[in-house]
């Protein structure tokens, strides 16, 4: 690819190759594809296990928080997703690894690991167990923000469901109140969360490239930087583009998320 | 028109006493205070400055003593470096209170951008209905789902290069979209109501229909968004400069400092320690102060009410 022809026509190059599966090359001659192949696990373990917990966590702490309204939990648990949710997630990273760090020499051993995916040379069992040292860091430094942001939501949400007349009739034909609340109260509340999650999933790419590179793990959000920093706009190109199906995935999620949840929209 | 004077002094009393009456936001305004505060008369404090450092024609490492007097010495009062000395020797004082006056100008003006952008759209759209409404949404959403993040990552390159109030520009135009989708509900219920209809049938142009009608009326839910935008912007800004897409190495922002800083994060703390707490100090403050300011225009709104 050179920078004398047409953006047009050099993008309909690149397009046409991308229709064809092929994705170019980097600017060390190598194939894209096979990069891209390497790291979209990398991150995909990070996104999902991160934006999950970080959804489910949220979503539980947030209707505790409801519940117990005022109480002590929901008190201290509202500030502490204030402060997180006022910290960018590259500070949350390098603190979890400053107290990784600091918890690791109080006990003697390496229970955390802050760099990389696993140790080499390692097989096996103590592959498995050394891989999810290393991966607990980068995950809840994704999933905190996550917590933060779903369970004051939730919160909300539910605060507004728990004075509901629906509740009350659930109650009142006898339900205990964890039955009302988890069967009729939590399935309305958490509707509006759906959407939220599905198009955070899409976007959370950004938060993995802090994630990503503070903790050394050559995932998705690692590569843009590099590529951006470096001038590779094949690279470049081709995590946008995931990023694209990502999003517009994200959007089918949301859709099918919030038909599953509530039987108003399938009815239409 | 005198008794309508006092109303709105006693209903500006009533938004003050309720914000002043909850804690958590007279913290913040305390907090936000001091911080201005030192991002203000901070470089009288210490005899090494950006502004001395321009004067005697050093242009890089700006803010290094004359005398080199090795780097990496701990915070100490004895000494005139309050938040020690980096790698170069640089004081890192001067260097925080400079990022922070970088961090503090950026988010303020993202703020004021983004919301008035959102507002003149959403108004627009909301007023005018139709397909000026329809076009205006489409963009609303197309913005929406763009990673704004990666878009101004790949675009750095180029704002970089032409000084950072572009930066602040195209902060702004990733950041107006949601305030404008709520401008344009309230402007629709505001549109019906009676004194924006006589205004109508009065003949006053739409132009200034919008802007000294509605606009004013929605002037409580503007200054709240604003406020929360500031927060927003800063965390936008200083994650781009910490990973260099943002402030530009000669100068810095409180993102670049923490990136700096983290390097050696373990061993020597005092490089990002004090950046990073004031960087969640101040958005932590700004975001407390826009919960108080929401409870105090409008107590009974739950959205995103905590106590």
């Amino acid at each position: 690819m050179n920078d004398q022809d047409p953006v047009l026509e050099r993008f309909a190059t690149w397009a046409g190759g991308v229709v064809k599966g092929d994705l170019g090359k980097t600017i060390y001659s190598e194939s894209v594809n096979g990069e891209f192949g390497n790291r979209i696990w990398v991150s995909f373990r990070l996104l999902i296990l991160g934006s999950i917990l970080g959804a489910v966590l949220g979503v539980l702490f947030g209707v505790f928080s409801a519940v117990r309204q005022y109480g002590f939990f929901d008190r201290s648990f509202g500030i502490s997703s204030f402060v997180i949710l006022s910290t960018p997630v590259f500070l949350v990273a390098i603190l979890l690894k400053f107290f990784a760090v600091y918890i690791n020499e109080k006990i003697g051993f390496t229970l955390f690991y802050t760099v990389g995916l696993n140790t080499p040379e390692l097989t096996g069992w103590d592959l498995f167990v050394n891989s999810l040292q290393h991966m607990i860091l980068p995950t809840l430094s994704l999933a905190l923000g996550g917590i933060a942001f779903y369970s004051r939501w939730q919160r909300n949400s539910m605060l507004d469901v728990l004075g509901s007349d629906h509740l009350r009739t659930a109650r009142a034909k006898g339900l205990t109140k964890r039955e009302a609340l988890f069967k009729h109260g939590l399935r309305v509340a958490i509707l509006p969360m759906a959407t939220f999650f599905a198009y955070s999933f899409g976007l959370l790419i950004a938060g993995a490239a802090f994630t990503e590179s503070i903790f050394g793990w050559y995932g998705m959000g690692e590569w843009f930087i590099k590529a951006v920093n470096s001038n590779d706009i094949n690279s470049v190109s081709a995590i946008v583009l995931f990023t694209a199906v990502l999003v517009l995935f994200a959007g089918f999620l949301a859709d099918v998320l919030t038909a599953a949840l509530d039987p108003r929209v399938r009815m239409r | 028109m005198s008794e309508q004077l006092d109303e709105s002094i006693s209903r500006r009393r009533l938004i003050a006493r309720r914000f002043f009456r909850n804690k958590s936001a007279v913290f913040g305004l305390i907090a936000l205070s001091a911080i201005a505060l030192l991002a203000l008369i901070g470089p009288y404090l210490t005899p090494w400055s950006w502004d001395l450092a321009k004067e005697n024609g050093i242009d890089f490492n700006a803010f290094v003593e004359t005398e080199y007097g090795g780097g990496l010495t701990p915070p100490s009062f004895d000494d005139g470096h309050y938040f020690g000395t980096s790698q170069v020797g640089a004081d890192v004082f001067a260097q925080t209170i400079r990022g922070l006056q970088k961090s503090l100008l950026i988010g303020l003006l993202v703020a004021v951008f983004s919301t008035g952008i959102a507002a003149l759209v959403g108004a627009t759209a909301g007023y005018l209905l139709g397909r000026t409404d329809r076009a205006l949404m489409w963009l609303v959403d197309l913005l929406l789902v763009l990673p704004s993040f990666l878009i101004l990552a790949i675009l750095s390159r180029w704002y970089q290069s032409s000084g950072w109030l572009l930066l602040v520009f195209l902060l702004a135009a990733f950041n107006w979209m949601i305030t404008a989708r709520i401008v344009r509900s309230v402007s629709m219920s505001l549109r019906e109501r009676d004194f924006i209809r006589a205004a109508r049938y009065m003949g006053v142009p739409t132009r200034k229909i919008i802007l000294r009608h509605l606009m004013p009326n929605m002037a409580s839910l503007l200054i709240i968004d604003g406020t929360l935008n500031v927060g927003g912007a800063i965390l936008s800004e200083t994650g781009l400069s910490y990973l260099g897409f943002g402030v530009r190495p000669p100068d810095v922002s409180l993102g670049s400092l923490i990136a700096e800083g983290t390097a050696s994060a373990l061993t020597f703390p005092w490089l990002f320690m004090f950046s990073g707490g004031l960087l969640i100090m101040t958005v932590l403050s700004i975001s407390l102060i826009g919960d108080g300011l929401r409870d105090a225009f409008d107590p009974g709104s739950k959205s995103g009410a905590r106590k």
